[in-house]
């Protein structure tokens, strides 16, 4: 699959004039340290630079390895090095990406354009949590309705690539890898082993993660941060001819023991099974090209558990499952100064929670119900992307028409949402659309770019048919309202960039306004159902809430091997009444100067958050204090015969800063000291 | 086309009529009494009374009862019996009585319905007898029959014998839902007043308001409840009670008369976890 024309992605060469800045802002926004690699320079963007962001992960080990702050990082680390793309911390593991500072409802995030949900009313799963880095190649992130060709959504996409051999003649090759790292006593081992021949391919490869708890700045360990998670993976191709390939995937990935200090359960299995068939052609006439077709099936169990937990006012067992199948196909078409991609896609995913609490008198039967009753959603869509080239300028157009309907299959869960909604029906349908125009426009030494968007979203399972989901945050129940009006979105985005000669500088903004905004709201009628929540929330659309994000960034090239840069970001949120919304960022910054030889690389960062000026205590916020924190790292690169080793080491928040930031959930802090080495051996 | 809704058209008549003829040959013999449980029988020289409950035995509060005339000469149930009825409780110092409706046919002429709130158990030296006043053959008959009355094997409160503020002696019993489940269930109690030891009325235009609540969870609530309000039709409360989960359950209540003056039970607040009037569940 080749989207890059549309996507376009830094690791393939395609000239390399502009849009490096961007590349470098995603280095910068690390609250915990720089986790950014130094992207290669060879890459670039096709169009709209400053609405996509790709994040290199470990696929070709051998080549990303030097140039990754930390290699055999989370994923969520890496996420967390892209410029829009923020964290929300439970616990160490399995973090919630926020883009354009909204969640998982508003955003599409795939797997190789592969539609997965997670299990977990409480989003103790986010989609990224059930792949590795192992498995992956890049992070495709696309701001706002950009990423509408993964699905009907508001704040924008998050594609995960898979990586592979791509029928390289390289015989049998392998990499052996591990990482240490020192707070929380972390290790990881990971291996693969790759036979890739020009018409068939295998890959396979296995990645194991166990931490114990962490420590905190202030040197306070933080209890039921640990986990242990491992991921394994075969990939395999076949081409019968050239640019006509078959391929299949099989992910399996498993986490254990998972602790989430933010919440009241801990988890002691999150798995997913993830699969997939593909068919791809590279041309089918000189004009309709890279035709891609896939269908796919994944599966995941998530089990909450408090049984390690003292002092729980009432046991609970909270399993929850989510199977999607689904099915795409995609081709480009290339027609005078236009280059089509028109996607048809469809899912059909089933999504079932139930949560049984034992009560202390044993005589007494257990207490049953459906969280999420047994929620079918079929989604089909079509979505057509154009590039029109012009000399002067470039416009991208794109437009999906999706279809959503939702059915409670769960007579159970039908009668018990009824309590609130007597006049529900099981099944519910909503037409969804959206349509995007950016212009793109250098002059000189800059680049300009603006762009406008509109798009709809569906609530989510929860949004639509949450029945007493306790949010930890505000410490309320969620009821979902299967009545919600569908959310829409009105977007701006505009972002200036000039690069001469050492400088590079850019300023972006973007700007949302959401009508029917989706959102808990109190009811002051209803009575809590978990024990220690304060009030009920029913998930209701606002008038409207806007957002507003807003970043300016610079990099200067001191020397030919060191360079320095920074960046500033500020974001707002507002609801209809003028009060602020959750989790949005305060003012933040980063600056780091990075060294990168041929055989040695360091950099020294600094990166932190001023106060959270405009915090939501309606939403459950308190203000998070401003901090900064310092991190530096040291690699070094030896070949040892034909193969090679190399070695990280890295230093993370120096001065044991105790901090935490506006999107650590309930304000656990954030990891202390951090030493982390790695050592990576690739065998040819 | 034609052909077809001709086909179709004798296929349905032919099969109205194959039915038919199988009911009029009585073929099929169908004991309307299948699914209840016998407990009790008065045999005479020349026709039984038999006695049916809902469950295997007659328990404290609500209890529907059917009964049949069997004409021992024929072998055919009775229409027509006039029945009525009279439950007594033999107490070691003193009789009463208990409410109890008035006996109708149902849709079966030959078996006849009413029901029966019974106040306590039976024990060793206190046991409840039930006269039952009937035609058979054109004469007035009547039988006092002894049967045992326990408490429910559930353990749970479902009849509340109480003296409201007004200084009358009132009986509340729930009735419906027989299985209740986790949705808005159609909620139903009758309501008696005592006028004296042997006569129980039935008490009109009064009002229960209804606040389930999980002592287990907190004292967690449900909403769309509604008060239970009295309907002539059949001289029963009617209301909605939501359970949002299974689990057990105390219905917390409130009798308001006419007037909407409360005469029982208590509002549930912060420090006040339970009315004093209220029913249990368990689903």
């Amino acid at each position: 699959m080749n989207q890059n024309k549309f996507w376009p992605t830094l690791s393939k060469g395609f000239g390399r004039e502009y849009g490096v800045c961007f590349l470098v802002f995603m280095m910068l926004l690390m609250p915990r340290g720089i986790k950014a690699q130094e992207t290669e320079i060879d890459s670039t963007y096709l169009l709209p630079v400053h609405l996509n962001e790709v994040i290199i992960l470990s696929a070709n080990k051998r080549l990303h390895h030097q140039t990754q702050f930390k290699p055999l990082s989370s994923l969520d680390e890496y996420l967390e090095t892209a410029q829009k793309v923020n964290l929300i911390k439970r616990g160490a593991y399995a973090w919630e990406p926020s883009l354009n500072n909204m969640t998982s409802e508003r955003l599409a995030v795939t797997i190789d354009g592969m539609q997965i949900f997670g299990a977990c009313t409480d989003k103790m799963d986010p989609t990224t949590s059930y792949v590795d880095v192992s498995n992956l190649e890049e992070a495709q992130i696309q701001s706002g309705q950009q990423g509408a060709v993964f699905g009907n959504i508001i704040g924008g996409g998050i594609n995960l690539k898979l990586g592979h051999s791509r029928f390289k003649d390289k015989g049998l090759y392998g990499s052996i890898e591990n990482a240490f790292e020192s707070n929380n006593n972390l290790r990881v081992i990971g291996g693969e082993l790759n036979y890739s021949k020009p018409t068939f391919y295998i890959d396979g490869d296995v990645i194991y993660r166990k931490a114990d708890n962490y420590v905190a700045g202030d040197g306070k360990e933080v209890a039921f941060s640990q986990f242990e998670k491992y991921n394994f993976s075969l990939n395999s191709g076949f081409q019968p001819s050239e640019g006509n390939k078959l391929a299949a995937t099989l992910i399996f990935d498993e986490a254990n023991d998972v602790g989430y200090p933010a919440l009241t359960m801990d988890v002691s299995l999150a798995r997913a099974i993830i699969t997939s068939v593909s068919w791809t052609q590279d041309s089918i006439s000189e004009n309709v090209t890279n035709w891609d077709t896939k269908a796919y099936y994944n599966y995941v169990k998530h089990v909450m558990d408090d049984t390690k937990r003292p002092d729980v006012p009432i046991h609970m067992d909270m399993p929850g499952w989510s199977e999607t199948f689904g099915a795409y196909s995609q081709a480009n078409w290339k027609m005078a100064t236009h280059l089509f991609n028109v996607k048809i896609d469809g899912f059909y995913n089933r999504s079932i929670a139930e949560m049984t609490m034992y009560p202390s008198d044993p005589n007494e039967p257990v207490m049953f119900m459906l969280t999420w009753p047994d929620v079918r959603t079929l989604n089909s869509g079509i979505y057509i992307g154009d590039v029109i080239s012009l000399k002067e300028f470039s416009i991208a157009l794109s437009t999906r028409l999706g279809l959503h309907r939702n059915t409670v299959a769960d007579d159970f869960g039908l009668n018990s949402l009824k309590i609130f909604y007597p006049e529900m029906n099981r099944t519910n349908t909503r037409v969804l659309k959206s349509f995007s125009v950016v212009l793109n426009k250098e002059v000189n030494a800059f680049s300009l770019s603006a762009g406008g968007g509109y798009g709809e979203r569906a609530p989510s399972v929860s949004e639509g048919y949450g029945f007493y989901l306790f949010n930890s945050f505000d410490a309320h129940d969620y009821i979902g309202d299967p009545n919600l009006q569908t959310e829409q979105s009105f977007e701006a985005n505009a972002v200036i960039s000039f690069k001469k000669e050492k400088w590079q500088i850019s300023t972006e903004a973007n700007f949302f306004h959401i009508p029917n905004y989706i959102i808990g709201v109190v009811n002051s009628d209803l009575s809590t159902m978990t024990i220690g929540a304060t009030g009920v929330k029913v998930y209701t659309n606002l008038d409207y809430a806007q957002i507003f994000n807003s970043a300016f960034s610079i990099e200067y090239k001191l020397l030919k091997d060191v360079r320095w840069n920074a960046r500033l970001s500020w974001h707002r949120g507002t609801d209809d009444t003028g009060k602020n919304l959750p989790l949005i960022s305060p003012l933040a910054y980063s600056s780091t100067m990075v060294y990168k030889g041929k055989r040695m690389s360091g950099s020294v960062s600094v990166s932190g958050n001023a106060v959270q000026e405009n915090f939501s205590p309606i939403y459950g916020e308190n203000q998070t204090k401003a901090y900064a924190v310092v991190s530096a790292t040291l690699g070094r690169r030896l070949i040892i015969s034909k193969n090679d080793l190399y070695a990280k080491a890295g230093i993370e928040n120096i001065f044991d800063v105790s901090y935490s930031t506006y999107s650590d959930w309930n304000n656990i802090p954030r990891m202390g000291r951090n030493i982390f080495m790695t050592l990576s051996y690739s065998i040819n | 086309m034609k052909t077809i809704k001709y086909i179709v058209f004798i296929a349905v008549v032919a099969l109205s009529f194959s039915s038919c003829s199988k009911d009029d040959e009585g073929n099929i013999i169908v004991d309307p009494m299948e699914n209840y449980y016998l407990i009790n029988e008065i045999t005479d020289t020349d026709h039984k009374v038999e006695l049916y409950s809902e469950k295997t035995n007659l328990t404290v509060g609500y209890n529907p009862v059917f009964i049949r005339i069997k004409d021992l000469a024929s072998n055919n149930y009775i229409a027509n019996a006039n029945l009525s009825w009279m439950p007594m409780m033999h107490m070691e110092t003193m009789m009463h009585s208990a409410p109890a409706s008035a006996i109708s046919a149902t849709d079966d002429p030959t078996v006849f319905t009413g029901y029966i709130v019974f106040q306590m158990p039976g024990n060793a030296t206190e046991y409840w007898d039930i006269t039952l006043n009937y035609t058979f053959g054109g004469e007035q008959m009547s039988k006092t029959e002894r049967v045992d009355v326990v408490l429910p094997s559930d353990g749970l409160q479902k009849t509340q014998v109480f003296t409201g503020l007004d200084e009358v002696r009132y009986i509340l019993a729930y009735v419906a839902p027989k299985t209740p489940e986790v949705a808005i269930n159609d909620f139903t109690a009758v309501l008696y007043k005592m006028e004296d030891m042997m006569t129980f009325s039935v008490v009109e235009n009064f009002k229960v308001t209804v606040d389930p609540r999980m002592p287990g969870m907190g004292n967690h609530s449900s909403p769309n409840n509604e008060d239970l309000i009295y309907s002539t039709q059949d001289e029963m409360y009617h209301g909605k009670l939501s359970l949002t989960m299974t689990g057990y359950w105390r219905i917390n209540l409130k009798l308001l008369n006419a007037a909407n003056e409360v005469l029982k039970g208590e509002d549930i607040t912060d420090t006040n976890t339970e009315s004093s009037l209220f029913f249990e569940l368990e689903l």
